[in-house]
């Protein structure tokens, strides 16, 4: 079949690329673009280990073509730290030891810091809610939802100290 | 897991799918949120030659209120349902019964459309759309015609939409002000299909129930309105020995598929369960 071309940015940077129309975004991201940081988990849709944000919202990109992402902007866990700083909901996981094995963790992480653009002070249980789309396979969900609140009140803090 | 090869398509407008559809018509297979149809795809369940992707066609998205109706893009996803302030006020059994719809990442591409037209007694717009009295509106090459949700889910998989036909818009009448609803789904984990499901639109004059449906989600081999149990209950009180009758009257009218979520005796059960909690739920709710 006729590959197509289509232009994406990935963590910033552009790519203009041929892809077949059955590639799977994981499959791009991680093969063509060597990011292997989105896991191959279910492949069903189901666990949340290949979450990738994609123009703003958070999607599995293992039921997602590349070639439907012409024109897109994608941010994979390898886009989340800046300069070197960790993002405030890499830091919370690290420091509120939210994972154990870290395979589910980079789904994780990208799924956590759009839960809180769309929600920035989020109950306890609407961070259960927000993250239902990703299992963890180790250990309870206490230490990650712990791990993203810390990383809510470091957003809050940072952004009342900007106001 | 990788699909079979296929030729991709993005039409621009609902014109240019149809021709298309026309075109490669039982090769081609259109692709909504792709949630159901990519899964069949790896698995090789689905093998398309021609993939026609609806997503680039803004006049297919959206929600507008005209009055006595909402009129719902097909391709409208879960989330713009969950979020609309429209559906909220106007159809709020839409609303919540979405949020109960696999998780927040799939929300995002999952469509009513999409859910409505895979013709799956497992996805629950379709129970939605019975118990709201919707129409749908199947565009092919000769225009539009409308089909009442009640004609339009013919078997497992099979719908009244022809080989060359888009569903393009979902019709739903405004839910009157003081109406009770109530949805609920039984099911193991965040993301599963319902073991059973209920929706319940209820009203009443006094304390009698006035108008009343009720359909069911995963429960046969296409969504079904509970006919029986709906006579059971009109133009009476639910009271505990009417929420029975209608229970009973619900499981003996169910034909479900025994799988993974329970064998025939656990569902039917259950059956009786979601209706009685649903139509408890409704009840208060109506004004």
């Amino acid at each position: 079949m006729a590959k197509k071309l289509i232009h994406v940015t990935v963590n910033g940077q552009s790519h203009e690329v041929a892809v077949e129309p059955r590639l799977l975004l994981i499959h791009f991201l991680r093969e063509q673009l060597n990011l292997t940081g989105a896991h191959i988990g279910c492949e069903t849709s189901h666990c949340g280990a290949c979450t990738v944000d994609l123009d703003g919202q958070s999607v599995k990109s293992c039921t997602h073509l590349a070639v439907q992402c012409d024109g897109s902007s994608i941010t994979t866990v390898e886009g989340l730290a800046q300069n070197g700083v960790l993002h405030a909901v890499q830091e919370g996981f690290y420091q509120e030891h939210g994972l154990q094995c870290g395979f589910c963790t980079p789904g994780m992480l990208v799924r956590a810091q759009r839960l809180l653009q769309e929600n920035p002070n989020p109950t306890e249980d609407e961070i259960r809610q927000g993250m239902s789309g990703n299992l963890c396979r180790c250990t309870g969900y206490q230490n990650i939802v712990k791990a993203v609140q810390y990383a809510a009140k470091k957003l809050s803090q940072a952004a009342a100290a900007a106001a | 897991m990788i699909p079979w090869p296929f030729e991709y398509h993005a039409p621009k407008n609902i014109a240019e799918a149809i021709n298309l559809l026309g075109q490669y018509g039982g090769e081609a297979k259109i692709l909504a949120g792709g949630h159901s149809l990519l899964p069949m795809m790896k698995l090789r369940f689905a093998q398309p030659e021609h993939l026609i992707d609806l997503n680039r066609i803004p006049e297919l998205r959206g929600i507008k209120d005209t009055g006595n109706m909402i009129v719902i893009g097909a391709m409208t996803v879960e989330n713009d349902l969950i979020r609309s302030p429209i559906i909220q006020s106007k159809l709020p059994l839409l609303a919540e019964a979405a949020k109960l719809i696999a998780d927040p990442q799939v929300r995002n591409r999952g469509t009513i459309g999409g859910d409505l037209a895979h013709g799956d007694p497992a996805n629950d717009h379709p129970a939605l759309a019975l118990a709201l009295q919707a129409q749908f509106v199947l565009t092919g090459p000769k225009g539009k015609r409308t089909v009442a949700a009640a004609d339009f889910f013919q078997g497992l998989y099979l719908t009244a939409l022809a080989e060359n036909e888009v569903l393009t818009e979902i019709h739903v009448p405004v839910m009157e002000k003081g109406t009770g609803y109530a949805y609920e789904k039984l099911k193991r984990k965040t993301g599963d299909w319902a073991t059973a499901g209920a929706a319940v639109v209820m009203q009443v004059k006094g304390n009698v129930i006035s108008k009343i449906s009720i359909a069911l989600t995963n429960l046969a081999p296409t969504a079904m309105r509970a006919e029986a149990a709906e006579s059971a209950l009109l133009g009476k009180e639910l009271t505990p020995a009417t929420l029975d009758a209608a229970a009973k009257a619900v499981m003996a009218a169910v034909d479900p598929a025994e799988d993974l979520r329970g064998d025939v005796e656990y569902k039917t059960a259950m059956a009786g369960q979601m209706v009685k909690r649903a139509l408890g739920k409704a009840r208060m709710r109506c004004a």
